[in-house]
């Protein structure tokens, strides 16, 4: 009997650790250039000091899924750990010939294209691991690409809870309204990862959000 | 509009033709057959109108299919997808007899999907209510 209560309680105390210990797989989706690897990297650099992959204005800088371990987010007075996932954007067409117009010579840009496809297999396959995923759309463009719901549809279909960031809000041709009539089943808020505007918000939906994590 | 010899290679696009694919004929196939069907239909050089949407994953499905073909198919750069779907503010019965119609036929019918190669189709232009297809010259 005693070494049942003993058992028990050392079972107990375990899996309390590990609980606390556990992190909470973040992943950052979304179509190229809506600023997925800026807002990933911001939020690390605060954290961590550390950031998590390089961002450009050049299409399918991210060709590889990245992510930092690990992340504790303070946020008043709770914690919670994350593994931050910054994935490739999704898109259903890749053309070498767009990098060109970024003066990437040639081949550099048949390269990056090449890689650009894999970084796309890549971020579907990782789907399925994700707790919590944080959507990224560029506020400037017409929220209604079929890449967009494609993705929101997915992440529905495995009812992993979804916040849709509608981010570069510090730009003029800004329109979140857009992206909230467009998604209007989902919890939106507007932020710019560059300017770091309105991320307490964000932060504070991360956290309710990750309480939906079974 | 010329229709275009079918093949793995693109070639010079010179035209295009439209295809309508009725929810029936990809009904009962299974995942594999109906990305199989349909990108053998846009790299035909055709612009693809099916009735009904597919599924979430069936999408990944094809962009996943799509982006391996692409460097592999010669001038094959991607494709243009779009669905429109039925309003979704519509009233509780009118709900209920689409939700009754489309567990009937196994798809929503009251979809349109449009999907077409990326050499021919530049960019779809897509409101909740209209489909705009902007074309390569």
């Amino acid at each position: 009997m005693v070494i049942k209560i003993f058992k028990n309680f050392i079972k107990r105390m375990f899996s309390s650790i590990f609980k606390n210990n556990k992190q909470i797989k973040l992943g950052f989706y979304g179509p190229p250039n809506a600023g997925k690897s800026t807002l990933a990297n911001r939020i690390c650099k605060d954290f961590t000091g550390e950031e998590l992959g390089s961002v450009s204005n050049v299409p399918h800088e991210t060709r590889h899924v990245q992510f930092k371990e690990k992340v504790e987010i303070e946020f008043k007075g709770k914690k919670l750990v994350f593994k931050m996932v910054d994935t490739p954007g999704i898109a259903t067409k890749i053309d070498y010939e767009e990098f060109l117009k970024y003066k990437i010579k040639k081949k550099d840009a048949k390269k990056r294209a090449k890689e650009a496809t894999q970084g796309v297999i890549e971020s579907i396959k990782w789907l399925d691991d994700m707790d919590v995923v944080v959507v990224v759309l560029d506020s400037t463009e017409n929220p209604y690409n079929q890449v967009n719901i494609t993705i929101i549809g997915n992440l529905v279909a495995r009812k992993i809870p979804i916040l849709i960031v509608a981010n570069k809000i510090d730009k003029k041709k800004s329109n979140i309204k857009k992206i909230e009539a467009a998604f209007s089943e989902y919890d939106a808020i507007g932020i710019s990862a560059k300017q770091g505007e309105n991320l307490e918000e964000f932060y504070e939906s991360i956290f309710k959000l990750s309480k939906k994590v079974k | 509009m010329i229709k275009k010899k079918r093949g793995r290679n693109l070639g010079k696009i010179k035209g295009f033709a439209i295809q309508f694919l009725p929810y029936s004929e990809i009904r009962n196939l299974d995942d594999n057959q109906r990305i199989r069907r349909i990108l053998g239909i846009v790299l035909g050089n055709n612009i693809l109108i099916l009735q009904g949407k597919l599924e979430p994953e069936e999408e990944t499905r094809l962009i996943e299919d799509t982006m391996a073909m692409i460097g592999h198919v010669r001038n094959f750069k991607g494709i243009e997808l779009a669905v429109i779907s039925g309003n979704k503010k519509e009233g509780f019965l009118r709900k209920m007899k689409m939700g009754l119609a489309n567990a009937l036929s196994g798809g929503d019918l009251g979809a349109i999907t449009i999907i077409g190669p990326a050499t021919i189709v530049k960019e779809m232009k897509r409101n909740p209510k209209r489909i705009e297809l902007l074309l390569n010259r």
